[in-house]
């Protein structure tokens, strides 16, 4: 049984991973991960796909709003644009989707930076309208620039292809979206042992002191606007060749409170926590559709009102989490953990 | 020639005068006292000194540089480094994190470089983390340096205030108030630390300090301040016998 940690170096000591117990299970994890298209079927693919796309715009979003505390509710804008910019960049200019997904990125993270600007000014519920702003009139430029964004109708999304390779199926879509999703994870994680995600948290806690520590907050709090809406925008494109055809309709309003009920669940300020959250909101409402039709033997008439019931249960979950772990899952699973690492010698 | 000297500082808020006049100079590697009753202006003074507030009139020269209008962030790249009276720590993150901010001016690796944690960076973070680590020792916080600072007791926190102002490497150091609010044993422990910081490191130090038996143990030089004029200076016992800090501490004997 291990009984401590023992570093002898402060490299070792600054590791992603405690132990080395650690990160054999995360290989163990990452390798059932890679092995499940060969035997799951499509429909359960499809929901990790999903879960693979929530987690790169969970993660962008934390950045923003749980490490650097700027609430946004531009987030399904941000997607949009980068749905768009990469569906445009694919149909006009046929480019590849190696080039499609970063340049996706970057045009998103441009546009981030950009709203980004009135947060030097604004805070907290005011920074939150600023960016709900953003929100309607990106919808508004896509419905109406039709010569660029296919207006209502939408855009029809190329097959991304790799060689011969043709990422067409759920099956195969899933690499691509997975190998992306655990590089953006693995980056988020690195930023925050160093010294561009410590200013970010350090504006977050103490924006004055940190400004008196040399911390340039104009510059940060645009970098994280940046670095955020990039990550957003990713999840926007991956999203474009997950569906194959995206409207407006793709990214509504609420995309972006699932995102923010994903932090917030999931745990604000947690990289894990953006995991957790993003695989707890995707499940909620196929669990509800599960226990629904498990229920619609006995009680046939409550079927049509449970249906109507997932916002509800969405509301519930927020609420409760901020009530009793405001912290999110996360902690609550830290907390879980080093009780049983202690059993039964809590104290 | 001193290493900061203060002249004719005048600071107005709308009518109200906060100060008025005040001169000084603080030499190289002593301890400097900022005394006086409530509302004297000790506060507005070190605000003037570290760049929160800009003074209407006079002249702040820090090694033979004029920092009257320089913004904050660069008197800190000067080497001048400070805490707040009420704490002001980054309450989420670690205290080792706490102290890596302080070490955020001398840290050059980017955003990239950062997110892939490549050579470059990987090697930054760990000399950073070595001499951030010479100052937990140095201040004794061994045994929380992995603690979120926002759960640690008071004096804790005033503690790690004074560590992360010592991780930007300061020529001089301002303290507001380092003993407020603290019980005996623990203001003890924080005038140790301040004259040892002092004697080991050769840091200037000025600090505004309500307990008089601290301040005129440890300080060299005194400065007293009250209704926003200088009353006093000196030694800490000629400060002590002036007739005019006594009337300001104690009230006017009635004839």
């Amino acid at each position: 049984m291990r009984c401590g940690d023992f570093k002898t170096s402060y490299a070792a000591d600054m590791t992603i991973f405690e132990s080395n117990s650690a990160r054999v299970m995360l290989f163990l994890f990452l390798g059932v991960l890679f092995t499940m298209p060969l035997y799951t079927p499509g429909y359960v693919l499809d929901i990790l796909n999903r879960i693979g796309i929530a987690v790169i715009g969970a993660v962008g979003l934390n950045i923003l709003t749980g490490f650097t505390g700027q609430i946004s509710l531009g987030n399904a804008a941000f997607m949009a644009i980068g749905g768009f910019s990469c569906g445009y960049l694919g149909t006009k200019f046929g480019l590849p989707f190696y080039l499609c997904i970063p340049l996706a990125g970057l045009m998103t993270a441009f546009f981030g930076m950009f709203v980004g600007i009135p947060s030097l000014r604004i805070k907290g519920l005011y920074l939150a309208m600023a960016t709900l702003a953003a929100h309607f009139i990106v919808e508004f430029i896509i419905v109406k620039w039709e010569s660029v964004t296919g207006g209502v109708a939408g855009l029809s999304i190329p097959v991304a292809k790799l060689g011969a390779f043709q990422f067409d199926s759920d099956r195969r879509i899933f690499y691509l979206i997975f190998i992306i999703a655990i590089l953006s994870v693995l980056f988020a994680k690195n930023l925050f042992r160093t010294k561009v995600g410590k200013a970010f948290v350090a504006i977050r806690d103490q924006a004055i002191s940190a400004e008196v520590m040399g911390v340039n907050i104009l510059k940060y709090k645009l970098l994280s606007f940046g670095i955020s809406s990039f990550y957003v925008g990713v999840a926007g494109a991956l999203v474009a060749y997950q569906s194959k055809i995206i409207s407006p309709e793709t990214f509504p309003i609420t995309v972006a409170i699932d995102y923010l009920g994903m932090i917030i669940i999931g745990g604000l300020g947690s990289i894990l926590g953006s995991i957790y959250g993003a695989i707890f909101i995707t499940l909620l409402p196929e669990l509800l559709r599960i226990s629904t039709s498990a229920l619609a033997g006995p009680f046939p008439l409550l079927v049509a009102k449970l249906a109507a019931m997932k916002e509800l249960v969405f509301g519930m979950f927020v609420v409760g989490f901020i009530l009793f772990e405001p912290a999110g899952i996360a902690a609550r699973w830290h907390s879980i953990k080093s009780y049983w690492k202690l059993y039964p010698f809590s104290h | 020639m001193p290493q900061l000297s203060c002249s004719d500082i005048q600071l107005n808020f709308g009518g109200v005068r906060a100060l008025s006049g005040v001169t000084f100079q603080v030499e190289k590697g002593e301890i400097f006292a900022i005394i006086g009753p409530n509302g004297a202006g000790k506060s507005s003074m070190l605000n003037c000194i570290s760049g929160v507030y800009a003074p209407q009139t006079g002249k702040i020269t820090f090694e033979d540089r004029d920092i009257t209008t320089l913004p904050p962030a660069e008197r800190t790249k000067m080497g001048i480094a400070r805490s707040f009276q009420n704490i002001a720590l980054f309450k989420g993150m670690t205290v080792i994190d706490n102290l890596m901010i302080g070490r955020h001016l001398h840290q050059h690796a980017g955003l990239l470089q950062g997110g892939l944690y490549i050579g470059p960076a990987r090697d930054e973070e760990v000399k950073h983390r070595r001499f951030v680590e010479e100052i937990i020792e140095f201040l004794s916080l061994q045994s929380i340096r992995k603690k979120v600072v926002g759960t640690l007791p008071y004096g804790y926190q005033k503690r790690v205030e004074l560590a992360r102002a010592l991780a930007l490497e300061p020529k001089l150091l301002l303290l507001d108030e380092p003993m407020a609010g603290m019980n005996h044993e623990e203001s003890e422990d924080m005038a140790r630390f301040i004259v040892e910081t002092n004697r080991e490191k050769g840091i200037t130090t000025i600090m505004i300090e309500h307990d008089m038996a601290v301040v005129m143990d440890i300080s060299d030089s005194v400065c007293v301040l009250d209704f926003g004029k200088k009353i006093a200076g000196g030694t800490p016992a000629e400060v002590q016998q002036n007739p005019d800090v006594i009337k300001a501490y104690l009230g006017e004997e009635e004839i």
